[in-house]
């Protein structure tokens, strides 16, 4: 935990689905307060980077860091695995996802699926964990939705209640897989709006994402993806105007259209 | 009405046996149901194949047939086994417990589909969402899987239950004195089998129209979220 170290240092990660290498080798460092906006098309390997992070995939070869700690790798029956189960859960908690279909608890309200892990997990205290919840449902807006199930509110709803989920575990990175493409153009502004404000609080978020216009304003660096490689990278200011890349030229072609 | 309340006791004792039975074997069948399940849904090739042949033999073959010869094959193995090792010479199964293993291993692998149907209707992302959380995965069983796989059983789950409560009947025919059985001596014995076996009927009417008011209570139970009343 020494403040020298990135938040979350990745090594030339590799991730094969039987034939097809889906990641060619990706490296990414996060410092405290960085949003990194990942782009690429579908079938880039954006989300199955942010997926390996987390190991809900597990990478083939390279390495994770989170704080300066490697997550410890080897081999299980001759595939890749994680060597200590209980050092890659003690990781999860440190890297909050959030996913595209929200994936909430459908049998608990929103302020239940909100205290589950800092209860279960963290081990806090129920008072304190039901604090900190309705603090941050209040900050994400759905404070009085607190009793509601996941199925009784709408898709922004419910991506604000997935991020208080998130939140609540105290996380040193926010890891957001296309948080907003499962929801309906009129509630995407919402949604984005939360992740602006914790954008703005310096919390460290990587973001799997469509939206051009959260890349251009609220990241502090662009990454593009092609064919499980970078093709571009750097400030939003910089790779916006000046793409280097021919591919992120004709991607960016695209979706302004 | 005479006979019929002369042979009460004798009926309430057949009645008895039938519930106990049946809920023995339920605990039995749950438990092979789950198992049952956890091995055909296992990455494990050996478990998949285990179960999957425990689902396909039982639920292919009549129950009669599966506990005459469970009931009758079972006996003889039991009894080969004492003489090869010499341990015991004779041993006679008793018919409740044979009941008991028989009902319970055949309803086990209609469990077993429910149950594995049940969790294939869990989102996946909430097992992934839970996992990315830190969870392990015994908690992540007890709590995102097991109050939600209650509630996709439960539908599933009571038509099996309805079955299987009847199905406690064929043990009549190994010789269990339970509610079919009782209600027929007192029906041959009184030369009124029509009223006798109306009586079972009834007794079973009840009997399934309990279990189904206190599964459909579970059922709004384990709904929370799903349809709110």
């Amino acid at each position: 935990m020494t403040d020298a170290a990135p938040v979350l240092e990745v090594e030339d990660l590799h991730k094969s689905f039987g034939e097809i290498e889906v990641l060619k080798g990706i490296s990414l460092t996060a410092n405290r307060g960085d949003v990194i906006a990942m782009l690429g098309s579908s079938g880039s390997g954006k989300s199955t980077f942010l997926r390996c992070l987390n190991l809900l995939e597990t990478p083939n070869s390279g390495k994770v860091s989170v704080q300066g700690e490697t997550i410890r790798m080897g081999l299980k029956r001759g595939l890749p695995a994680a060597t200590d189960r209980r050092q890659v859960e003690r990781i999860r908690t440190r890297l909050a996802m959030v996913f595209q279909g929200f994936n909430l608890w459908s049998h608990m309200t929103v302020l239940e699926n909100v205290v589950e892990a800092p209860i279960h997990v963290l081990g806090l205290g129920r008072a304190e964990a039901m604090e900190r919840a309705e603090t941050l449902l209040n900050k994400v807006g759905i404070w009085e939705r607190r009793d509601y199930y996941p199925a009784h509110m709408s898709g922004g709803q419910q991506q604000r209640a997935a991020i208080a989920r998130a939140l609540a575990m105290n996380p040193d990175v926010l890891l957001f897989d296309e948080p907003t493409s499962a929801l309906d153009p009129e509630l995407v502004g919402e949604v984005l709006t939360v992740m602006r404000d914790l954008a703005e609080e310096g919390r460290t978020m990587i973001v799997v994402t469509h939206e051009m216009g959260f890349a251009r304003d609220v990241a502090s660096e662009v990454v593009f993806l092609h064919q499980g490689q970078i093709e571009e990278q750097g400030p939003p200011g910089q790779v916006f105007k000046n793409p280097r890349s021919d591919r992120f030229r004709q991607f960016l072609a695209r979706t302004r259209e | 009405m005479d006979q019929v309340v002369a042979y009460l006791p004798s009926i309430l004792n057949g009645t008895l046996v039938t519930i106990a039975l049946a809920l023995l074997s339920l605990a039995l069948a749950v438990a092979l149901g789950l198992l049952g399940a956890w091995a055909k849904l296992s990455d494990n090739p050996g478990a998949n194949r285990l179960g999957a042949a425990y689902t396909t033999l039982i639920r292919g073959i009549p129950a009669l047939v599966m506990m005459l010869l469970l009931f009758y094959g079972g006996q003889e193995i039991v009894n080969r086994v004492g003489s090869a090792t010499g341990l015991w010479e004779y041993y006679e199964i008793d018919h409740f417990t044979a009941g008991v293993f028989v009902v319970g291993f055949i309803m086990g692998a209609y469990y077993t589909e429910t149950f594995r149907g049940a969790y294939l209707s869990i989102p996946r992302g909430q097992i992934e969402a839970a996992t990315a959380c830190g969870m392990t995965p015994p908690l992540i069983f007890r709590r995102i899987v097991w109050p939600q796989l209650v509630r996709y059983a439960l539908p599933g789950f009571t038509n099996n239950w309805l079955v299987h409560l009847k199905e406690t009947a064929l043990v009549s025919v190994l010789g269990l004195e339970e509610l079919v059985r009782e209600s027929f001596v007192a029906g041959r014995s009184t030369r009124q089998l029509f009223t006798f076996i109306f009586v079972a009927l009834v007794i079973y009417l009840i009997l399934t129209a309990l279990s189904e008011t206190g599964l459909r209570w579970l059922d709004r139970r384990y709904s929370r979220g799903v349809r709110r009343a």
